[in-house]
C-alpha cells in the first residue's frame, strides 16, 4: 500500500478519540467501584478509553497508510435543513400541536433538495401533512392534540 | 413427532386472520422497501416499530419478520430491471440479472429469483424449526460468564463480515457499546451521561438511533448529487424460465439455499456474505465460468437463493440466544421487549405459540411474497417513478413522529438528527453503520453479565476462563479477531466485495 494521508480517516478517528475520550472524563466523576462490585463509572471508563485507543490508531493509521477514501460532495444545505426540521418537530410538537408542525416540518424537509421548486414543496408537505394525520392520529389515535396551545387550545 | 406437533401449533397462530393480514402488509412493505433504493429494511422497521406497540406480540412480529425477508425479494427486482440494487445483498444479482435482462430475458431471471428464494425460504425455514430447539436448550444453561463471552464472540465476529477495515468497524462496535451506557445505571440507578436532562435517564433509544444511522445518514448521501432515475425499463415478457434454463437453476438453488442457511447465522449481516460467496461459488464449479457477467442464470439462481435462506436463518440466534445477527433482529429485539419478553432461550418454553407461530408465519410470507412478485411485477417497477422528492420528506415526517410516539420525548426526536449526522459523517469515512447499531443494542447486556458474573464469582476475574463454554467462546472471539485484522485475509474479504463493485 503507498504511503499517503487520508482525510477521512484522520477525521473517523479524531471523532472516536473526541467522543471515547469525553466518555472517560466524564466517568472518572462516577463512582469506579472494585473489580466485585463494579461501579457505575468501571464498565464506560473501559470502554471509552477502548474507542479513544481504536480512534488513535485509526488517525495514526490515516496519516501514514490511509486508505484512499475519497470525501466527496457535502450536501450542506440539506443537513442544515433536515436537522433543522427535526429538531423543530421535537421541539414544537407539543406547543403547536400536530397539524401545524407536521406541516412546518415537512416543508422545511423538502427544501432540502437544491432542485425544489416552492410550487412542489407546499404540494408535497400539503399532502404529507394530511396523509401522517390520518394515519396517526385518525388511524393509530397517536394522542398528540391536533392544534396546541401555541395556537390558543 | 414433536416438530409435527409444534408446526401444527405454530400454523394454527399463524393462520389466523389478523396475523395473515399482517404478514402480508410486512411482505408488501418489505417489498416496497425493497425495491425502492434509498430506504432499507432496517429504517422501515424502525419507523414502523412504534405502530406495532399496541397489536399482539406474535402479530407485531410476524409483521416485523415479514419486512425483512420481504425487502431481500424486492432488493433483486430492481437489481435484474434497472441495474439498481436495493438491497446490498441483490448486488450480486445485478451483475448477471440485468445482462438477461438487457438480452430481453428479464422475465426468466424474475421468475428465477422469485422462484429460487421461495425454495430457499422454505427449506430454511425448516432449517430454523429443527435447529432452533436444541440451540435453545443448550443456551439455557448459559450463565452471565457466557452470556458475556458469547455477546463479545457475537459482536466480534460481526466485524469480520462487515465491508471496511477491521479497525474501523472495531471502533463502531465499541462506540455503539459506549452510546448505549447513557442514562440509569442498572444496578445503582446512578444516571451517567445525561447533563442533569431528566429526559435522558431511560438512555438514548434504539430506534432513534437506527432512523439516524440508516434513515437520516442514507438520506443525506443521496442528496449528495441528485440525478433522475433511469427511467429505461424494459418490458418484461415470458416470465416462465425454458427447459433449459430451468435444469440449471436446480443446483444453484439447492447450494445457495444450503450456503444461505449456514452463513445467515453468523452476526452482522451473513446475507450479504451468503450471496457473494455464493456467487463466487457458482462461478468457480460452472462449466461455463466465461457467461458469469454476460447473463449466466446461476449467477442469478445462486445469490437470490442464498440471500434469502440467509434472511430466515439470521432468526435463530435471536429466537434461541437473544442475539440479534444484523441490524433488523437488534430493532427485534427492542419488539420483544416493549412486549414484555425477553428474547433468548426462555421465549421457547415461556411463548411456543409466539415462536411456533413466527416461524410459521415466515413459510406463509414467502408463499404470499411468490404472489405478489411474479404476477405484480410492473406494479413495482411502476412505483420507481415516485420522485426521491416525495420519498424523503416522508421518511423523514414519519421518523419524526414515530420516534416522538415511542414515549412522547422530545429527546428521541432531536437524538435522530445527532445520529443522522454523526452517521453520515462516519459513512462518508468509511465506517459501516451497522456494527453501532449491534454494539448499542447488546452493549447493556455486555455490562450487565460482565458485571454479574464477577459478583457471583466474588471478583475474580478468571471465571470466564475456567468456565469452559465461555473458555471456547473467548477464544473463537480472538481468533476471529486475529482473522479479521491479519492482512491477508482482509485482502481476500476484499475480492469477495469487489466484485460488488
Amino acid at each position: 500500500m503507498e504511503r499517503r494521508r487520508s482525510f477521512p480517516d484522520v477525521l473517523a478517528g479524531g471523532v472516536f478519540v473526541l467522543i471515547g475520550g469525553a466518555f472517560v472524563v466524564r466517568s472518572l466523576g462516577y463512582e469506579l467501584g472494585t473489580p466485585l462490585r463494579m461501579g457505575p463509572g468501571a464498565f464506560p471508563l473501559l470502554v471509552g478509553a477502548t474507542v479513544a485507543a481504536l480512534g488513535l490508531a485509526i488517525v495514526l493509521k490515516g496519516l501514514i497508510a490511509g486508505e484512499v477514501v475519497s470525501f466527496g460532495p457535502v450536501p450542506w444545505r440539506a443537513i442544515a435543513v433536515i436537522a433543522l426540521a427535526v429538531l423543530f418537530f421535537g421541539f414544537t410538537v407539543r406547543r403547536l400541536g400536530f397539524v401545524p408542525t407536521s406541516a412546518v416540518t415537512a416543508l422545511l424537509t423538502t427544501l432540502a433538495s437544491s432542485r425544489v421548486r416552492l410550487l412542489t414543496a407546499v404540494a408535497v408537505a400539503a399532502g404529507l401533512t394530511v396523509a401522517s394525520t390520518l394515519i396517526f392520529v385518525v388511524g393509530l389515535q397517536l394522542r398528540i392534540p391536533l392544534w396546541g396551545p401555541w395556537l390558543g387550545f | 413427532m414433536e416438530l409435527l406437533d409444534n408446526l401444527a401449533l405454530g400454523f394454527s397462530v399463524a393462520f389466523l386472520v389478523q396475523n395473515v393480514l399482517y404478514c402480508f402488509v410486512g411482505v408488501l412493505l418489505g417489498t416496497a422497501v425493497g425495491v425502492l433504493p434509498g430506504i432499507g429494511p432496517t429504517a422501515t422497521v424502525a419507523l414502523l416499530l412504534p405502530i406495532t406497540f399496541s397489536f399482539e406480540p406474535v402479530t407485531a412480529l410476524i409483521m416485523l419478520a415479514g419486512i425483512y425477508y420481504g425487502a431481500q425479494y424486492g432488493g433483486s427486482t430492481t437489481a435484474i430491471l434497472i441495474n439498481v440494487p436495493g438491497e446490498s445483498s441483490s448486488a450480486v444479482t445485478a451483475l448477471d440479472g440485468h445482462e438477461m435482462a438487457r438480452q430481453g430475458r428479464a422475465g426468466a431471471a424474475l421468475a428465477t429469483a422469485a422462484v429460487g428464494s421461495f425454495i430457499a425460504g422454505t427449506v430454511a425455514t425448516v432449517a430454523l424449526a429443527v435447529a432452533a430447539p436444541p440451540l435453545a436448550r443448550v443456551a439455557l444453561k448459559f450463565g452471565p460468564a457466557e452470556y458475556f463471552s458469547l455477546v463479545l464472540f457475537g459482536l466480534i465476529v460481526s466485524i469480520a463480515l462487515a465491508r471496511g477495515t477491521a479497525l474501523k468497524a472495531l471502533a463502531m462496535i465499541a462506540l455503539g457499546v459506549l452510546l448505549g451506557t447513557v442514562g440509569q445505571d442498572i444496578y445503582t440507578g446512578t444516571p451517567r451521561f445525561v447533563f442533569g436532562q431528566r429526559e435522558l435517564y431511560g438512555g438514548i433509544d434504539f430506534v432513534s438511533v437506527a432512523v439516524g444511522m440508516f434513515g437520516v445518514a442514507e438520506i443525506l448521501r443521496n442528496l449528495e448529487n441528485e440525478q433522475t432515475r433511469a427511467a429505461v425499463i424494459s418490458k418484461v415478457r415470458n416470465l416462465w424460465p425454458t427447459r433449459e434454463d430451468r435444469r440449471r437453476i436446480v443446483g444453484p438453488i439447492l447450494r445457495g439455499t444450503g450456503l444461505g442457511a449456514a452463513l445467515g447465522v453468523l452476526p452482522g449481516g451473513g446475507h450479504v456474505l451468503a450471496s457473494f460467496t455464493s456467487y463466487a461459488l457458482e462461478k468457480r464449479i460452472s462449466k461455463r465460468p466465461q457467461e458469469f457477467g454476460r447473463g449466466a442464470i446461476e449467477g442469478v439462481a445462486g445469490p437470490e437463493s442464498a440471500n434469502n435462506a440467509a434472511a430466515q436463518t439470521s432468526f435463530i440466534p435471536l429466537l434461541t440466544l437473544g442475539l440479534p445477527a444484523h441490524p433488523v433482529m437488534a430493532l427485534m429485539v427492542g419488539a420483544f421487549i416493549v412486549h414484555g419478553i425477553t428474547p433468548g432461550p426462555n421465549v421457547l418454553t415461556d411463548e411456543p405459540a409466539l415462536f411456533w407461530g413466527l416461524i410459521a408465519s415466515m413459510w406463509i410470507g414467502n408463499v404470499l411474497l411468490l404472489l405478489l412478485n411474479l404476477p405484480l411485477v410492473g406494479f413495482w417497477v411502476r412505483m420507481l417513478r415516485i420522485p426521491y422528492q416525495v420519498l424523503f420528506p416522508m421518511i423523514i415526517l414519519f421518523a419524526a413522529i414515530g420516534t416522538y410516539s415511542l414515549g412522547f420525548n422530545a429527546y428521541d426526536v432531536y437524538a435522530i438528527a445527532f445520529f443522522g449526522i454523526l452517521g453520515y459523517t462516519l459513512i462518508k469515512c468509511g465506517c459501516e453503520p451497522a456494527p453501532l447499531l449491534l454494539g448499542f443494542v447488546l452493549g447493556p447486556l455486555l455490562e450487565e453479565n460482565l458485571r454479574r458474573a464477577l459478583i457471583i464469582s466474588r471478583g475474580d476475574a478468571s471465571v470466564f476462563l475456567t468456565r469452559p463454554i465461555s473458555a471456547v467462546l473467548l477464544a473463537l472471539a480472538v481468533a476471529a479477531l486475529v482473522l479479521a485484522v491479519l492482512p491477508t485475509i482482509h485482502k481476500r474479504r476484499e475480492v469477495v466485495f469487489a466484485e460488488d463493485e
